[in-house]
C-alpha cells in the first residue's frame, strides 16, 4: 500500500471513530432527556420524595443531600490534599520514604470505590458510631478522592516553570514565601480543575455512598442525618419503584449537573490562561 | 580598594562532579566583570555560587570562601535572604511572574517587608526607570508581565531585581534569548547601571563580553585560566588556551 | 578545525606582503643600479613601475578591511591585521623613495660623474638586505631576529655620514660640482630614510609576537 493511501486509510478510521464515540455520546443523553424530560416539572425538583412503590414526589431533599455532601466534602479535602501535593513537589527529597508515599498514593487512586465503601462503613459507621450520616459519607469520599486530588494538584504545582521559584528566590524570598505567592497563584487553575472535577465524581458516586449514607429519602438537618444523593435516589427509583419515569428524569438532572461542571471548568481554565497571557 | 567580592580557593561539587576549581578572583566595585569560556566550563556554575543559588540544588557543596566586603557567605550565621537582596540575579531565560507588570516589581520589596517603610509607587517607579523601561510601561501598569516583548521581559526582570535595592547585580547570559536590538538596548543599561551597582556577567558571545566589559576571566573545565583587564584579554592574552578560544581556534 | 577559511585568508594576506616586500626590494637595488650605469632606460622602468607598487598596497588595505568586517579578528589575529596595514605604508614609502633615486637617475642623465660610486651601493645593498630579512622575521614570527636587524639601522646611518661629508669636501674644493653633489646626498638620504621605515616594521614584527609597541634603539642624536 502506497504511504498516500494508508494515510488516507488511517485518516478514514481516525474520523469514524470520533463519529462514532459522538454517536455514542448522544444517543446516551439523548435516550435519558428524551425519557426523563416528560417527568420533569417544577413540583418534581422542589418537592421532596415520598418513598412508597409508585415513587411519589421530586427530588427536592436529593439535590439538597447532594450539595451539602460535596461541600462538606470538598471543605475537608482541601488541607490535607493540596497540602500533601505542595509537600511532594516542593519539599520531598528523592528517596525511599517520598517513593513510597508515591507508590501509595498511586495504588489508592485505582482501588475501585466499593471497598472504600466499605472501609467507611467499617470506621466512620460503625467504629465511631457516626452512622448512616453525611459526616460518615463525606470523610469517606475524602479517602476515596485525596490520592485523586494530591496527583492532579502535584501536577498542576509541576507544571509551573521553575525559573518562577528560582526567580522568586533569587529576590530575596524564602521558600514559603515563593510558594505562597508565585508557585501556588500559578498552578491555582490547575488545582481548582481538579477540584471541580472531584465535585463531578461525588455527584456521580454511588456504591461508596450507599453503605455509608443511607436510604433516608428526608430533608437533611445536620451533619449526623442520613440522605440520599441524585445517583442514590435514582438507584432506588430504579431498583425499589415503578416510577421508572422518575428515575430517568432523575437521571436527566445528573447528567445536566455534569455538563455544567464541565462547561464550569472549561470556562475557569480558559479565564485563567487568557488573563495570565494578555492581561487583566 | 578592596574588591567588592573576593573568591578564595573556591571548589564547587554537584555529587561527585568537580564543577569548580580553585578559583580565587576579585570581583571590582562598579565595574562590569564577565565570564567566558565554552559550554559548560563552569562559569553559570561560578555565578550561581555568588548568590548562594546553588544551595537549593541537592548534593551541592562547596569548599573554599567567597567575601562579599570581606565577609565570608557561606558561614553558618549568614542569612541568605539578606545575602539575596545585596547580591541580585537576572536569568538567561525572561521569567517575568504570571502577574502585572507593577506586582512583579512590587514582589521583592513586599516579601522583604518594606512595602510598610516606603512608598511602593515610587520604588516601582524609581526601579522601571533605572532599567529605562517606564515609558513604555507606565500606562500598563496592570499589564501581565507575559504580554511585553522579550527585550521588555528582561528589563522587567531586571526592574525586579533593582527593586529590592541590591549593591551587586549577577547576569547570566541574560541577552542570549534576545533579539539584536533588544541586546543592545540591556547593554547600554548595563553601562548605566555601572554607576550604582557591580555587575558580573556570564556570556558566551565573546563580543558582547568585549563590548560591555571592564574586567573578563576565562573558564575553562572548572578553572579560572586568565583573568585580566578586557582589552588585555582580547588584544593579547597570556595564555594559550584563552588564545585559542578567543580567536575560535578551539578544538 | 574551526577557521581553516580564515586562517587561509591570514596567509594569502601574508604572501601579498612578501609580493610587495620583493616589489620594493628590487625598486631599490634597480634604482641604484640605474645611478651606477647611467641607464636611464632602467630609470623610467623603476618610475613607472612604483604605480604598480602603490596599487598593491591599496589591494592588500582592502584585504585587511574585509577580514575586520567578517571574521571581527581578536588577539594574535587582530595583531597580525593591524600589524600588515602598517607595513605596507612603510614599504610604499621605501618604493617612493627608490622612485625618487630613480628620478635623480634621469636628472643626472650623463653629466660627468663626481666620483665612484661605492658608499651610497654599499647602502643600498644593506638597506635592501635589512628589507628582505625583516619581511622573513614577520613571516617567522621571529621578534630577537626583528630586534637585531633593527640596530643594524646604525651601519647605514654610519655611511650616510661618510657620503655626506665626502661630498661636503667636494662642494667645499669645487663650486661647479655643488648640483651634482647636492643630488647624490639626496640619494643617500632616500636611503637613509628607508633604513629607518625598515626598523619600523621591524618594531611591527615585535608587536606582533608580543603585543607590546616601543621603539628599538633610540639614534645617537
Amino acid at each position: 500500500m502506497s504511504a498516500k493511501s494508508a494515510q488516507k486509510l488511517a485518516l478514514a478510521f481516525i474520523w469514524g471513530s470520533g463519529v462514532i464515540t459522538v454517536l455514542i455520546l448522544f444517543l446516551i443523553i439523548g435516550y435519558v432527556l428524551a425519557r426523563g424530560l416528560p417527568a420533569f416539572s417544577f413540583d418534581f425538583l422542589f418537592t421532596a420524595p415520598k418513598g412508597g412503590l409508585s415513587g411519589e414526589g421530586g427530588i427536592s431533599t436529593a439535590i439538597v443531600t447532594t450539595i451539602y455532601l460535596a461541600l462538606l466534602t470538598v471543605s475537608i479535602l482541601l488541607i490535607p490534599g493540596i497540602g500533601a501535593a505542595i509537600y511532594l513537589s516542593e519539599y520531598a527529597k528523592d528517596n525511599w520514604l517520598t517513593r513510597i508515599i508515591r507508590y501509595g498514593v498511586d495504588t489508592l487512586a485505582g482501588v475501585p470505590s466499593i471497598v472504600f465503601g466499605l472501609f467507611g462503613f467499617v470506621l466512620f459507621v460503625t467504629t465511631l458510631h457516626f452512622n448512616f450520616s453525611l459526616l460518615a459519607g463525606a470523610l469517606t469520599m475524602v479517602c476515596l478522592l485525596l490520592p485523586t486530588l494530591i496527583r492532579t494538584s502535584e501536577e498542576a504545582l509541576k507544571a509551573v516553570p521553575r525559573s518562577h521559584r528560582e526567580a522568586a528566590l533569587a529576590l530575596g524570598a524564602t521558600r514559603w514565601q515563593a510558594i505562597w505567592h508565585v508557585v501556588l497563584p500559578s498552578a491555582l487553575p490547575g488545582i481548582i480543575t481538579g477540584i471541580i472535577l472531584c465535585m463531578g465524581r461525588i455527584v456521580g458516586e454511588t456504591a461508596c455512598l450507599y453503605v455509608t449514607l443511607g436510604g433516608s429519602a428526608a430533608m437533611p438537618t445536620s451533619l449526623l442525618s442520613g440522605g440520599r444523593t441524585l445517583s442514590l435516589h435514582l438507584f432506588y427509583l430504579a431498583m425499589e419503584t415503578n416510577a421508572f419515569e422518575k428515575a430517568m428524569a432523575t437521571g436527566a438532572v445528573l447528567i445536566i449537573i455534569i455538563l455544567i461542571i464541565n462547561t464550569l471548568t472549561n470556562w475557569i481554565s480558559h479565564r485563567f490562561q487568557t488573563r495570565m497571557l494578555r492581561g487583566v | 580598594m578592596d574588591p567588592k567580592i573576593e573568591t578564595k580557593q573556591l571548589n564547587f561539587y554537584y555529587g561527585k562532579l568537580h564543577a569548580v576549581k580553585n578559583v580565587t578572583l576579585n570581583i571590582r566595585e562598579h565595574q562590569i566583570t564577565a565570564l567566558i569560556g565554552p559550554s559548560g566550563c563552569g562559569k553559570s556554575t561560578f555565578l550561581r555560587t555568588l548568590n548562594r543559588m546553588n544551595d537549593i540544588i541537592p548534593g551541592a557543596r562547596v569548599e573554599g570562601e567567597v567575601l562579599l566586603d570581606k565577609q565570608n557567605i557561606y558561614e553558618r550565621s549568614v542569612d541568605v535572604v539578606e545575602l539575596r537582596k545585596r547580591v541580585g540575579m537576572v536569568f538567561q531565560q525572561p521569567n517575568p511572574f504570571p502577574k502585572s507588570v507593577y506586582e512583579n516589581v512590587a514582589f521583592g520589596p513586599k516579601m522583604l517587608g518594606l512595602s510598610h517603610k516606603i512608598n511602593l509607587d515610587e520604588e516601582v517607579e524609581k526601579s522601571l526607570r533605572a532599567a529605562a523601561l517606564w515609558d513604555e510601561v507606565k500606562d500598563h501598569m496592570d499589564k501581565s508581565g507575559l504580554a511585553l516583548s522579550g527585550g521588555q521581559q528582561q528589563r522587567l526582570c531586571i526592574a525586579r531585581v533593582l527593586a529590592v535595592e541590591p549593591e551587586v547585580i549577577l547576569m547570566d547570559e541574560p541577552c542570549s534569548a534576545l533579539d539584536p536590538i533588544s541586546t543592545l538596548k540591556i547593554e547600554e543599561l548595563m553601562r548605566d547601571l555601572t554607576k550604582n551597582y557591580t555587575i558580573v556577567i556570564v556570556t558566551h558571545n565573546m563580543l558582547q563580553a568585549a563590548r560591555v566589559s571592564d574586567l573578563t576571566g576565562f573558564f575553562l573545565l572548572g578553572e579560572l585560566v586568565e583573568y585580566n583587564r578586557t582589552v588585555d584579554i582580547f588584544s593579547r592574552p597570556g595564555d594559550k588556551r584563552t588564545e585559542d578560544y578567543i580567536t575560535g581556534r578551539f578544538g | 578545525m574551526p577557521r581553516t577559511a580564515f586562517d587561509h585568508h591570514l596567509h594569502e594576506l601574508q604572501e601579498e606582503v612578501l609580493v610587495l616586500g620583493s616589489m620594493v626590494e628590487k625598486a631599490i637595488y634597480r634604482s641604484m643600479e640605474a645611478l651606477k650605469n647611467r641607464d636611464l632606460d632602467l630609470a623610467k622602468h623603476v618610475v613607472a613601475d612604483d604605480s604598480k607598487i602603490n596599487q598593491k598596497r591599496f589591494e592588500i588595505e582592502e584585504m585587511c578591511v574585509d577580514l575586520i568586517v567578517t571574521q571581527q579578528p581578536m588577539a594574535g589575529d587582530l595583531r597580525i591585521i593591524i600589524a600588515v596595514l602598517n607595513i605596507i605604508v612603510d614599504l610604499e614609502r621605501i618604493g617612493d623613495h627608490a622612485a625618487g633615486n630613480a628620478k635623480i637617475a634621469i636628472m643626472i642623465g650623463n653629466e660627468p660623474p663626481l666620483k665612484p660610486l661605492i658608499d651610497l651601493p654599499r647602502m643600498a645593498q644593506k638597506t635592501g638586505d635589512m628589507l628582505r630579512r625583516s619581511l622573513d622575521a614577520f613571516i617567522n614570527r621571529n621578534a630577537e631576529a626583528a630586534k637585531k636587524i633593527a640596530t643594524e639601522d646604525d651601519e647605514v646611518d654610519a655611511l650616510y655620514d661618510q657620503v655626506f661629508r665626502e661630498l661636503l669636501t667636494f662642494m667645499a674644493e669645487d663650486s661647479r660640482t655643488i648640483t651634482r653633489a647636492t643630488r647624490l646626498m639626496w640619494v643617500g638620504h632616500n636611503l637613509e630614510r628607508s633604513a629607518d621605515r625598515v626598523t619600523n616594521i621591524c618594531e611591527r614584527v615585535v608587536f606582533v609576537v608580543t603585543g607590546k609597541m616601543e621603539e628599538i634603539g633610540v639614534s645617537k642624536y
